[in-house]
This record gives structure tokens, C-alpha cells and sequence, in this order.
């Protein structure tokens, strides 16, 4: 359980901001300079706020109002920094134990081999760092700071320096994180697929305020909130549960509360559970159950409301059998089906449309398969 | 020719004296060289480039008169010197110790400046990740810092050794040149050089001074060749 409500004035910018997450991975996001690195220095007590509280599973580590500060080595806050910040001057072996040095208990039996597997990283551990790739570095940066035996760990844009190859490979280990070290993970990102994928609960940051927070599902069909560069990757989550397949065309089908979708080939096994992202410029809307049409999946929804204009286009927000997706629509096409919030009308979306990073696995359906959702 | 490698016993009390000097005025110099490499580097005090001047004065300073402040400061009669005697029976003043003394005066900015530039090259922000997996300022600084530190360290005490290995100005001024006591390899030569005959000595002390000083060199380039590979982490 973390909760921290805290404001400070750095010059101009503003920080103030207030959350609260159950365990999980919260993902704090928002775009450059909206206070993300800010807000988890305070937590990691890296920085002191001017005013106000932060607790972990019921310690207060700040609170300004009784003068309290718990220093940063007291806190067991793991921290994985964007740069890895391995220290040179060590092998991996000895970065990887550094905080064992300062841990509270003894470790468990064969911890470090566990985590050494769980990271892939046994092969590097009698290396010095200066040879290491970017993904490899953040591996080990990432194992540091869990054999740290943190209550808590912060994350900052962990996958902001490495290329697309590279952050596929570290997913998966942050994935597994997330669902078998029960350590709770604060995450910063300014990526939607990277969020979309890794975070339970979802803190949306801006200009240093907190615009939208809660279940990630929730959060992100607010499209309206994203920021402009992020605002074509914005699309509603669904819940699914793999169902089953059509071995001829190599389609996948799934089953979700607002009915069932045909996606392109997943290998995994049938009842996965499996949280999709629909992008709301993907989704099209028909008044009638279209005929002569390529797109596979037509959804009945209800028009639930109907989102500021930006530029040229809108946010519609569709409900289907309670679950939420949202469309964007040119203002031109609103006006010309007439739509307006309480309309029964069909949503339309292609098959392709589902690529590789609109899903989020969970390992949680998965005992012992690998995490890879591809 | 063998004539040159004929040491004679003053000779040798000469050498072994000189390398003594130099290396308790290294060993000496070395922890308030660290305190003040660190205040200098990272330190906010009122004062601090008051400070920075005056540990930089016995470069800029002709050594005759860092001497010979030295001399007013520490002799049996100066302020300092008669408190050492009276409180403790110090005297520094025309003993081995003074010429030490001299030497890490001299040495002492090359050693801050050695560190204190290694100081500034650390990344502070491995030092914040050290603190987030749980160690101590004083931990951060023995196992963190310090090894990052550690080859600016040794590069200065090298050049110190040098340094104080040469003195020659400031020692004589504050110790002079009396044989077995404070006659160091420069100050001997010096004197080899004044006497009819002392020519065969004198240049086989000077060889002595090189060979010395070519040694240091190796040594603070291995420290130097390191230092590269470990700050690249290989």
C-alpha cells in the first residue's frame, strides 16, 4: 500500500500531486517534464519535498507537517534508474550483492540464483560493467536494486535509452516482476504500449498535477487526457480470455464482456486472460450492422458520450455490455450519422488492426509458461 | 668508471635520508590532502577560495620564501615552533622532520589538486544509487567514492614523493644542509658542486635523482593506465 500527496515548487513548475496504489505496477505517466522523476525521487527520498506525506505499507518515510524525512538508505526503496548506474569500479557479481551489504534480514536461501535466472543475467556476473549491452545493463540495475530486498521499487523510464529490439527483451522480466516477486512497482513511462502492458494501476501526470488515476482499464479510455504526440496511441483496454481459434484463416478469438473479437494468430494456450488495447482511431462506427464489409469484428455499443473537439476530430466513448471503448471520429462523420450520447449503433474494427503491442499478457494464467505474448 | 658506483657513507646516509623525507612528507600530507580535496570539491564554506589560495601559495611562492616563512612560523623562536617545544618537545626546526615538513608544503597542492580533480570526475548520481540500496554517507564514501577516487589519490601522492624528493629552496631555508641530519640528495649535491673534487659524487647522486624520479613516472603512468580501464568498468 503506497500513499503519497505531496507539493513542492521547483522555480516555475509546480509539483502537486496526490496517489494512492494497492500493490501491483503503477504506472506514473504523463509526457517530459510533467514531474514523473520528481514525484519518485520524493518517494525514494532522493529529494525532500516542502510539503507533504508519504507512506509504505503504513511507515511514513516523509511527512512534512511533524518534520519527518526517512533518509534514502533507510527507506528500502529499490530504485532502477533510467542509465542503470552500475558502479564501474565492480564486477556484475558484486553490483548484484552491493545492497545485500545494507539488506535488513538475511537473505533467502539461493535468492541471488533465482534472480540471476529470473533475469537472465547468469552468464554476465564475473564481467565488469564497461562491456555490457544497454539491455543487459538494465538487467543488472534491475537485480541490484531487488537484491536490495526493497519494500518498494521505483522504476524511471527503465526502457527509455534502449531500441525497440532491446525493450522486448526486458518486458518480459519486468512482466514476471510484476506477477512473482510481489514486490510493488512504482513504474515511470511516457510509452502507452509499455503501459498498457505492464501497469495495474495508472497515474496520468500533468504540468506536475495527477489528471486521471486508477485501474489502468479505466484510466486509459479517458483519451481525452493524453497529450498530443501520445494522443494516436490512446485506445480503451478490454478485458479478454482467449477462447479459441480458426485454425484456416490463423485467427484468434476472444471473449470479453462487450463480445467476441477475431485478432490475428496468438500462441497461447485457450482461457489466458489477456487485457487489449483498441486505439481509438482504429475503431469506426456504423448505424447498422455493416454488410460487404472486410472488418471482422462489429461490436453493439451505446454512445456514451461525446469528448471536447480536437482539431478536426472527436472522442466518442462507446459502451459495450459495460465494458468501455473508445472511437475517434472526424467532427464531420459525428454530425453526418448524427450521434449523440444514448445512440444504439455498431462499432467496427479491423483484425489487423491488433498488433503485437496492443497486447498486455498476465503470467497470472500462465503458471510457469513464458511471459512472451507474441 | 667504478670510481662511480663507489658510494661513500655520507653518501648513502644522503639517499636513504632523502627517501625517508619524501615519504613521510607523501604519508603525512596524504589525510589532510584528501579533507581538503573533498571541501574543495564539493564543500560550501564561507572562506573557500581563501582556502584555495593559500594551499595553492607553495607553487606560485619562490621556495626560499615558503622556507623561510616556515622558519618565523616553526623556528625555536617563532610563535608556533616554541608551543610545539614547550607543549610537546617538538622542534622542527634543522631536523629530518622539518625537511619532511618543507617537502609535503611544497607537494601539498599537486596532491590537493591530483584528488580534488578525481573528486569532481565522480558521477554523484552513483553515489545517490548506492544510498537507494542502502548505504550510509560514510559507506557511500568507502565504497563508492573512495575507489573512484583511489588512482587520483595515488597519481597525487606520486607527485608529492616527487616533489619532496626535490626540495630544495624551502629546505634549506628552514633545515639547511647539515650532513646526517637534513642533507638531503639536492641539498648534497648542491654541496658536491661548491667543494673542489666533488664532481664524480655529484653526478653519481644526480644519476641516483633520476633513476628515482624516472621510477615514480612508471609507476604514476601504470596508476594512470588503470584508471582509464576502470572508469570504462572493464
Amino acid at each position: 500500500m503506497l500513499s503519497v500527496a505531496i507539493r513542492h515548487r521547483l522555480g516555475e513548475f509546480v509539483l502537486d500531486a496526490k496517489f494512492e496504489s494497492a500493490g501491483g505496477l503503477t504506472a506514473l505517466f504523463g509526457r517530459s517534464g510533467a514531474g514523473k522523476t520528481s514525484l519518485i525521487n520524493a518517494i525514494a527520498g532522493l529529494s525532500r519535498p516542502e510539503h507533504g506525506r508519504i507512506i509504505v505499507d503504513g511507515d511514513i518515510l516523509t511527512d512534512t507537517e511533524r518534520g519527518l524525512f526517512i533518509p534514502a538508505h533507510k527507506r528500502h526503496v529499490g530504485y532502477v534508474f533510467q542509465e542503470g548506474r552500475l558502479f564501474p569500479h565492480l564486477t556484475v557479481r558484486q553490483n548484484l550483492l552491493y545492497g545485500r551489504w545494507f539488506a535488513p534480514r538475511p537473505g533467502r536461501p539461493g535468492e541471488v540464483e533465482h534472480i540471476v535466472e529470473l533475469l537472465g543475467i547468469a552468464a554476465l556476473l564475473a564481467r565488469r560493467t564497461g562491456g555490457l549491452s544497454g539491455g543487459e545493463k538494465q538487467r543488472v540495475a534491475i537485480g541490484r536494486a531487488l537484491l536490495s530486498r526493497p519494500r518498494l521499487l521505483v522504476m524511471d523510464e527503465p526502457l527509455a535509452a534502449l531500441d525497440e529490439a532491446r525493450k522486448e527483451e526486458i518486458l518480459p522480466y519486468i512482466e514476471r516482476l510484476r506477477d512473482e516477486m510481489g514486490v510493488p512497482i512504482v513504474y515511470v513511462s511516457h510509452s502507452i504500449p509499455e503501459v498498457t502492458r505492464l501497469a495495474t494501476t495508472l497515474v496520468l501526470l500533468e504540468g506536475g498535477r495527477v489528471a486521471a488515476a486508477g485501474p489502468t482499464e479505466s484510466v486509459m479510455a479517458r483519451t481525452d487526457l493524453f497529450p498530443g504526440s501520445e494522443r494516436s496511441e490512446a485506445g480503451a483496454l478490454l478485458a479478454t480470455r482467449l477462447a479459441g481459434r480458426d485454425l484456416r484463416f490463423g485467427l484468434t478469438i476472444l471473449r470479453s464482456a462487450a463480445g467476441e473479437l477475431r485478432v490475428p494468430d496468438l500462441a497461447l494456450p485457450i482461457g489466458t486472460a489477456l487485457r487489449v488495447r483498441i486505439r481509438a482511431r482504429d475503431v469506426m462506427i456504423a448505424l447498422r450492422p455493416p454488410e460487404g464489409l472486410s472488418a471482422l469484428n462489429v461490436l453493439p455499443v451505446v454512445v456514451a458520450d461525446i469528448g471536447p473537439p480536437e482539431g478536426s476530430s472527436v472522442d466518442l466513448r462507446l459502451d459495450c455490455g459495460g465494458e468501455t471503448l473508445v472511437a475517434r471520429l472526424t467532427l464531420r462523420s459525428v454530425e453526418a450519422l448524427q450521434l449523440v450520447p444514448g445512440r444504439s449503433v455498431f462499432a467496427v474494427i479491423k483484425s489487423i488492426a491488433f498488433d503485437h503491442q496492443a497486447f498486455a499478457g498476465t503470467t497470472r494464467a500462465l503458471p510457469g509458461a513464458d511471459a512472451e505474448t507474441r | 668508471m667504478t670510481e662511480l658506483f663507489e658510494f661513500s657513507p655520507e653518501e648513502l646516509v644522503a639517499i636513504r635520508l632523502s627517501l625517508r623525507v619524501a615519504f613521510w612528507a607523501m604519508v603525512g600530507s596524504l589525510p589532510f590532502g584528501v579533507a581538503v580535496a573533498l571541501a574543495l570539491a564539493r564543500g560550501r564554506f564561507w572562506g573557500k577560495s581563501l582556502l584555495n589560495m593559500v594551499v595553492h601559495l607553495p607553487l606560485v611562492m619562490p621556495p626560499v620564501v615558503t622556507g623561510y616563512l616556515l622558519l618565523l612560523l616553526l623556528g625555536r623562536r617563532g610563535p608556533l615552533g616554541r608551543l610545539l617545544d614547550e607543549a610537546f618537545g617538538i622542534v622542527l626546526a634543522f631536523r629530518w622532520t622539518g625537511a619532511a615538513l618543507a617537502g609535503a608544503v611544497m607537494g601539498f597542492p599537486l596532491l590537493v589538486r591530483s584528488i580534488r580533480l578525481s573528486v569532481e570526475a565522480v558521477d554523484r548520481r552513483l553515489e545517490q544509487a548506492a544510498a537507494t540500496l542502502g548505504a550510509s554517507a560514510i559507506w557511500v564514501f568507502l565504497t563508492v567514492t573512495l575507489p573512484l577516487i583511489l588512482p587520483g589519490i595515488v597519481a597525487g601522492m606520486i607527485l608529492s614523493f616527487a616533489r619532496a624528493l626535490g626540495e630544495f629552496g624551502a629546505t634549506i631555508t628552514f633545515v639547511s644542509n647539515i650532513p646526517g641530519e637534513t642533507q638531503t640528495l639536492p641539498t648534497a649535491i648542491y654541496a658536491l658542486t661548491q667543494s673542489p673534487g666533488g664532481d664524480v659524487a655529484a653526478l653519481r647522486l644526480t644519476l641516483v635523482s633520476i633513476a628515482i624520479s624516472m621510477a615514480a613516472l612508471f609507476a604514476s603512468e601504470a596508476v594512470a593506465q588503470h584508471a582509464t580501464r576502470r572508469a570504462a568498468g572493464v
